[in-house]
C-alpha cells in the first residue's frame, strides 16, 4: 500500500507499519469496553423482573416468599388461591382499559387541536397540560381526594378511572400532538380538495398518518394506570387494585401468586411491544 | 398544437366579451389578514377571467400574492371581499371539497400511507364512482403520466420526479373544471424541471383542461403559459400573452421582473404623430412610440431588452435611437457578448450581441460607442 510513497518518504513509511498495529488493539479494547458495558447496564435493567418471575417458581414454605427454597410449578396451578388477589388483577386490569380507551380519544382529540389549530387559551392548555405531567403523584392524589370528597362523591372503582384518565390524558395529548406538528397540513387540504368532507378527511387521511403517535400515547396511558400505587390509593376507597394488595401483603408476607401474576402482566406488555416494533418497522 | 389553438382561440373570445363562459372569474376579489393587531392585505383587489382551456399563469415574486388569489379559488382561503366565480357560479362560500378544482401541491401532499394507485383513486372514491370506472380511469391516467406498474408503490418509494407525477395524476383523474398548480416544479432539478415543462404542456394538451399555474420562474411561465399575469404586492400589473409581456411590458415592475430591461427617462422634447423625440446627453436621441398622454414636456420611461441594441463605433443612421457610451465590461458569454454600457445621460445599459460570423468582440472596456435601436423595438412605460 505504501509502496509508491516509501522512496520519496522513508520516514513517513518506517512511521507507517509502528503506528498501525498500535492503534487496532486499542480500538479493540474500547470495544470490549462498550460490550461490557451495554451488558452490564441490560443485567441492572434486567436483573429485578428476572428474579421476579423466577420467584413465581419459587417452592417456598413460609409465608414470605424471599428465600429460594427449590423449583417448582405449584403456583401455577393454585393462582386463585387469594380470591381478593383475583379481584385485584380484574380490576387493575379493567380500570387500566377503560381508562386507556378514554384517555385515548380524549387525548388524540386534545393533540390534534393542539397540534393543528391557533385558538383561544392554547397557551393555557399547554400551560396544565404540563403542570399535570410534572406535578407530584402525591400532591394531585391529595388533592383529588379532597375535590371527590368535598362534592360528596363515594371514591371507588369510577373515581379511580376518573383519576387515572385525569393524569394519563396529558402524555397521550402530547405524543399525539408531536406527531401532529410534523404532518404536511396540505397533505390534509389535498384530501379536502379531493372531495372529501372533514370527517372523511379525519379518518381516511390524519387519522392514519397520526395512528403511531396514538398507539404510543395508548401504550403509555394502559402502563400509567396498571401499575399506579400513589393517585389510586387516594382515590380507590373501598376498591382494591393489584398495587394496593401487594403493598397491604408486604407485611405479612407477598405470595408466589403475585410474582405470577406479574409475571403474565410483563409478558403481556413485551408482546405488545414487540407487535408494535414490527408493525411500525413494516408501516415505515 | 389544435389544442393551444383552440385554448388561444377560447382565451380571445372571452378577453372580447363573447357568451362563453369563463371557467374562473375573480371579482375585486381582496383577502386580509390580522397580524399583530395590524390588518395586512395578502391580495389587494384582483379581477380576472380565465377562459376554458387555457393555460394561465401567475407569475410573481414570493409574497405577491399569487399563492393566496390559487387558495381562494381552491377553496382553501375566504376573500374578505369579492367574488370568485366557476362557470359562471358564485362559490365563494362553496368549501373545497365541493368545488369541481384539484390542486397540485408544491409538496405534492401525497397520502404516505397510500399505494400509488390509492392516492389516485382517493377523489374517484369520494364521489362514489362504480368501482369498475374507477379501475379503468385511474388505468388510463397513470398511463398519461407514465406510471404504468408502478400501482402498488409508496410514494416514499418514487423519486421527486414520480411523485410530481402521482400528484398530477391524483388531481387529473377526476376530470376537473380546472387544475390549480401551485410551483409544482420548484423541488425538481434544473434539467428534470425542463423535462416536467414539456411533458405539463403535452398533458395540457392531452386533457384540455383549464391549467393555472403559480411560479415566480419567469422562464416557465413563458414557456408554458398561453397568457401570463404578472403579480406584484398583491395586485395584477399586466395580464396579457407570453410575447406581449415580454416585449411591452406595462410597468417598470413587469420589464424588471421578467428578462433584463434597460430603463431611460426623460423628457419628450417633440411629440409628432405618435412618437416622442427624448434628447439623451448632448448627442443623444431616443425615438420612442408613445399614447395620446404624453404631451411636449412630459416626462417618459423607455424601455429597451437588451438584445434588441446594437453596439457599433460609428455614429449611426439618423432614423433609430441612438446614445453614445462608454463600455464599462464586456462578458463573454458563449452564444453571445453580453456589454455594460454607461449611457451619457447617466444610465447604465445592459447589451447581448449574438456571436454570429467571428469571436471578435466590437469594443473593448473603456472605449468609446454607439448604442442604437429602432424606435419600434423600445417602449413607454406610464409612471
Amino acid at each position: 500500500m505504501s509502496g509508491p510513497l516509501s522512496p520519496a518518504l522513508p520516514a513517513v513509511a518506517a512511521g507507517g507499519p509502528r503506528t498501525g498495529p498500535a492503534r487496532r488493539p486499542r480500538k479493540r479494547w474500547g470495544d470490549r469496553l462498550l460490550y461490557g458495558y451495554t451488558w452490564l447496564v441490560l443485567i441492572w435493567l434486567f436483573a429485578p423482573i428476572a428474579v421476579m418471575i423466577a420467584f413465581g417458581f419459587n417452592d417456598t414454605r413460609s409465608k414470605s416468599n424471599v428465600s429460594w427454597q427449590g423449583f417448582t410449578f405449584k403456583w401455577w396451578g393454585r393462582l386463585g388461591d387469594y380470591p381478593d388477589l383475583t379481584l385485584a388483577v380484574v380490576n387493575s386490569v379493567t380500570i387500566a382499559l377503560l381508562a386507556t380507551l378514554i384517555t385515548t380519544v380524549l387525548g388524540t382529540l386534545m393533540g390534534v387541536a393542539l397540534g393543528r389549530y391557533r385558538f383561544r387559551g392554547q397557551g393555557a392548555t399547554n400551560l396544565v397540560m404540563f403542570a399535570a405531567i410534572s406535578s407530584p403523584e402525591l400532591v394531585m392524589g391529595a388533592s383529588l381526594l379532597s375535590l371527590f370528597v368535598s362534592l360528596g362523591v363515594q371514591t371507588g372503582y369510577y373515581t379511580i378511572v376518573i383519576a387515572h384518565v385525569l393524569f394519563a390524558v396529558s402524555f397521550v395529548a402530547v405524543t399525539v400532538r408531536a406527531r401532529v406538528v410534523g404532518l404536511d397540513p396540505s397533505i390534509e387540504e389535498a384530501a379536502r380538495d379531493l372531495g372529501a368532507s372533514t370527517w372523511v378527511t379525519f379518518w381516511r387521511v390524519t387519522f392514519p398518518m397520526i395512528l403511531p403517535g396514538v398507539v404510543s400515547g395508548a401504550l403509555l396511558a394502559f402502563a400509567l394506570s396498571i401499575d399506579d400505587f400513589v393517585i389510586t390509593q387516594f382515590t380507590s376507597g373501598p376498591t382494591i387494585t393489584f398495587p394496593l394488595w401487594i403493598y397491604g401483603a408486604v407485611r405479612i408476607g407477598v405470595p408466589p401468586q403475585v410474582n405470577i401474576l406479574g409475571t403474565l402482566i410483563f409478558a403481556v406488555g413485551v408482546a405488545i411491544a414487540v407487535i408494535n416494533t414490527v408493525t411500525s418497522r413494516r408501516r415505515t | 398544437m389544435t389544442e393551444i389553438q383552440a385554448g388561444r382561440g377560447a382565451a380571445v373570445a372571452a378577453a372580447s366579451g363573447d357568451s362563453q363562459v369563463p371557467a374562473i372569474e375573480l371579482d375585486g376579489v381582496v383577502k386580509e389578514y390580522q397580524a399583530q393587531g395590524e390588518v395586512v392585505q395578502a391580495v389587494k383587489g384582483v379581477s380576472l377571467s380565465i377562459a376554458e382551456g387555457e393555460f394561465f399563469s401567475m407569475l410573481g415574486p414570493s409574497g405577491c400574492g399569487k399563492t393566496t388569489t390559487m387558495r381562494m379559488i381552491a377553496g382553501f382561503e375566504d376573500p374578505s371581499r369579492g367574488t370568485v366565480r366557476l362557470h359562471g357560479q358564485d362559490v365563494t362560500d362553496v368549501p373545497p371539497n365541493k368545488r369541481d378544482v384539484n390542486m397540485v401541491f408544491q409538496s405534492y401532499a401525497l397520502f404516505p400511507h397510500m399505494s400509488v394507485w390509492e392516492n389516485v383513486a382517493f377523489g374517484l372514491r369520494r364521489r362514489r364512482v362504480p368501482a369498475q370506472e374507477i379501475k379503468n380511469r385511474v388505468g388510463a391516467i397513470l398511463e398519461i403520466v407514465d406510471l404504468t406498474g408502478r400501482e402498488k408503490r409508496r410514494p416514499r418509494e418514487m423519486s421527486g420526479g414520480q411523485q410530481q407525477r402521482v400528484a398530477l395524476a391524483r388531481a387529473l383523474v377526476n376530470n376537473p373544471r380546472a387544475l390549480l398548480l401551485d410551483e409544482p416544479l420548484g423541488a425538481l432539478d434544473l434539467k428534470l424541471r425542463q423535462a416536467m415543462q414539456m411533458e405539463l404542456k403535452r398533458i395540457q394538451r392531452e386533457v384540455g383542461i383549464t391549467f393555472v399555474y403559480v411560479t415566480h420562474d419567469q422562464n416557465e411561465a413563458l414557456t408554458m403559459s398561453d397568457r401570463i399575469a404578472v403579480m406584484n404586492d398583491g395586485l395584477v400589473e399586466q395580464l396579457a400573452g407570453p410575447r406581449e409581456i415580454y416585449e411591452r411590458p406595462a410597468t417598470t415592475f413587469v420589464a424588471g421582473f421578467i428578462g433584463t430591461s434597460n430603463l431611460l427617462s426623460g423628457t419628450a422634447e417633440r411629440v409628432d404623430g405618435g412618437t416622442a423625440l427624448l434628447r439623451v446627453g448632448e448627442r443623444g436621441r431616443v425615438l420612442v412610440p408613445v399614447g395620446d398622454d404624453v404631451r411636449q414636456g412630459g416626462a417618459v420611461e423607455v424601455t429597451v431588452r437588451p438584445e434588441k441594441i446594437r453596439i457599433s463605433v460609428e455614429e449611426p443612421a439618423a432614423d433609430v435611437s441612438a446614445v453614445p457610451g462608454t463600455v464599462a465590461e464586456v462578458v463573454y458569454l458563449g452564444t453571445y457578448n453580453s456589454y455594460a454600457v454607461n449611457l451619457a445621460g447617466g444610465a447604465e445599459f445592459t447589451v447581448f450581441e449574438q456571436n454570429a460570423s467571428n469571436s471578435d468582440i466590437t469594443a473593448e472596456r473603456g472605449a468609446s460607442v454607439w448604442l442604437s435601436w429602432q424606435p419600434q423595438h423600445s417602449y413607454a412605460i406610464g409612471s
